[in-house]
């Protein structure tokens, strides 16, 4: 059900991003989806990847800090509305969004959205009681 | 005699009674003295211009007579101007790398190398060590007075020697596994290094059989002590030495580990006022002021060291009579002064330590910008600190900012940076890099 995100504090230069994905693709590690954050001095990036062991190995080797953390993968109708409901839900259970993007595999009727909450298990709890749609990794992950 | 380390003979010095060591240092200072003004152009020049002679150094407070010398003096003099024998009888050199341009050059006839082994002896019977210990010698092997210095000392004491040199880092800790070190030698920061590395790995420092650190070749703080205390098995003692003296094994740390013996029969100690040349009493703080009395092929009078510490006369809990150097945390040439501050990398150091998941690796930029003088401070991220939000990070480094701030009395800009992007050297690190134009042309 919990997805792991790999993330990295890179410096907000040229070729930061360049040595991370170098690293992956020397080790055969696709990346599934990214997200990157900026500040003046520093980029957050985060990374899903099915094999993430394989990924977080690869970038500890070449010297790299990661941070392993949970999130979700919600998967929200394509109507006006579908994102409210998931929020309002959270909302009245006090869990608070840190951050979300989007998925990269979505389809015309239901989009994925990567959510990182500060309360992933209650969240799952919430969630799964109001039967909203939550992937596990083999679904997300699956080819179509 | 309070100590449990084995007795032996080549330590009898180290228990000599006040008194006895003065007459031996008047006797041998004499004579160095003479001898640089007989054969060293230099020294004889100095001493001419202060209007000093020889005969003049009757009792060793006389030393206070004789003129200074510095680091530029053995630039100036570059390669082999302040050598006091013929090459046929200079055995070995070496070279340390100066901060600009031609390094400077020592030289060492056999009973110079034959000093320095004893005093690296009798540094480490004094922290407990002996003939059972497998010492890893992890400095740089070569010109560098810190890797054969630290080796062939080891090796007079009968220790099993493994030179590793520096780099290298996954074969240092095989062969510490391995090999059943139980002593290893080089720059704290470098062993810092070391303990990250092992833990990636998987290794368990406070499993291996490794008991004792000594380490040198630059400043570290009380708090670095603590945090490789903390997370191996050892005791990290301190060794002070330079190569203008004759390297490591000036003084060094005994397991009392409260300020650092200096082997006062070969080498004798002075604290001053740095800004007027005054001596100041033991117990004062100062710059330290180093004369050779034993080595001959190239004799040092009253050298700056821009070490700043201050002499312990008090007896040690450990028997030894030699007076103790406090802990040099700073020198008087690394200092830098930004807007108006005089700053210290070592406080730095204190500032970020005291940051708990502690982050040892880091370095200090100077900019001038806009006529406003900044400071940057680059440290390594490490994974129990690292967050995946920009509030956590941002939170982070306004922390070590404020710690920063209160330590040292000016705002930095903190930047982390993944892990070895810093550089690291295997030698001396170099801490500051000052990119400050003083000079601007506008």
């Amino acid at each position: 059900m919990k997805l792991k995100q790999l993330s990295l504090v890179i410096p907000n230069e040229p070729g930061a991003l360049v040595r991370v994905c170098e690293v992956l693709k020397k080790n055969s590690v696709n990346i599934s989806t990214l997200t990157l954050a900026d500040t003046a001095n520093f980029g957050i990036l985060r990374l899903i990847i099915q094999e993430w062991e394989e990924g977080l190995k690869a970038l500890e080797d070449d010297g790299l800090v990661v941070k392993v953390s949970d999130v979700l993968a919600i998967s929200i109708p394509h109507v006006p509305g579908g994102l409210l409901k998931i929020l309002e839900l959270l909302n009245e259970n006090r869990i608070n969004v840190e951050y979300m993007y989007g998925f990269s595999l979505s389809t015309r009727e239901r989009s994925v959205q990567i959510f990182r909450l500060d309360d992933t298990d209650r969240a799952i709890e919430v969630l799964e009681q109001a039967e909203v749609y939550l992937l596990d990794p083999d679904e997300l992950f699956q080819k179509e | 005699m309070a100590s449990k380390t084995v007795f032996n003979p080549i330590s009898a010095p180290d228990y000599l009674p006040q008194e006895q060591l003065k007459e031996l240092q008047v006797i041998r200072l004499r004579q160095r003295v003479s001898e640089a003004y007989e054969k060293v152009p230099f020294f004889r020049a100095k001493m001419e211009a202060l209007k000093v002679v020889p005969g003049d150094i009757q009792k060793i407070e006389d030393i206070a007579k004789l003129p200074f010398s510095v680091k530029k003096d053995l630039r100036d003099t570059y390669p082999f101007g302040l050598f006091a024998e013929p090459m046929n009888r200079v055995v070995r050199v070496h070279a340390s790398s100066g901060t600009t341009g031609k390094p400077i050059v020592v030289g060492y006839n056999q009973r110079d190398i034959d000093v320095w082994k004893e005093v690296i002896v009798r540094g480490l019977v004094s922290a407990g060590l002996g003939p059972d210990d497998v010492i890893q010698v992890s400095y740089g092997y070569g010109l560098f007075t810190g890797g054969l210095g630290l080796h062939y000392g080891a090796e007079a004491l009968g220790a099993t020697v493994v030179p590793a040199s520096g780099g290298n880092t996954h074969r240092q800790i095989m062969l510490m596994k391995d090999f059943g070190v139980t002593a290893i030698c080089c720059t704290p920061s470098y062993f810092i290094h070391l303990i990250d590395k092992a833990q990636s790995m998987g290794v368990d420092m406070k499993t291996l059989s490794l008991r004792f650190g000594i380490f040198g070749a630059e400043p570290w703080t009380q708090e670095m002590r603590r945090y490789i205390e903390a997370h191996t098995a050892i005791k990290a003692l301190d060794i002070y030495g330079l190569s203008e003296i004759i390297g490591p094994g000036v003084a060094m740390e005994c397991a009392a580990q409260d300020g650092s013996h200096i082997f006062e029969d070969h080498f004798y100690p002075e604290i001053i006022n740095p800004d007027t040349g005054e001596v100041l009493p033991d117990g004062e703080e100062g710059e330290l002021v180093l004369t050779t009395l034993s080595k001959e092929a190239m004799p040092m009078i009253r050298y700056r060291t821009r070490d700043i510490t201050s002499l312990n006369s008090e007896r040690c809990s450990c028997g030894r009579t030699l007076r103790r150097i406090k802990r040099i945390t700073s020198r008087s040439d690394d200092m830098f002064i930004i807007r108006g501050v005089n700053v210290f990398p070592s406080q730095i150091e204190t500032a970020l330590l005291s940051i708990e998941g502690t982050l040892p690796h880091y370095q200090i930029i100077l900019r001038r910008e806009n006529n406003l003088d900044t400071l940057e401070v680059q440290v390594e991220i490490n994974a129990q600190l690292a967050s995946d939000t920009v509030s956590g990070i941002t939170a982070l480094e306004k922390r070590i900012a404020k710690n920063l701030e209160q330590i040292v009395g000016i705002h930095a800009i903190i930047k982390l940076v993944q892990p070895e992007t810093l550089q690291r050297s295997e030698g001396k690190i170099q801490r500051v890099s000052d990119l400050r134009n003083l000079n601007p042309i506008s």
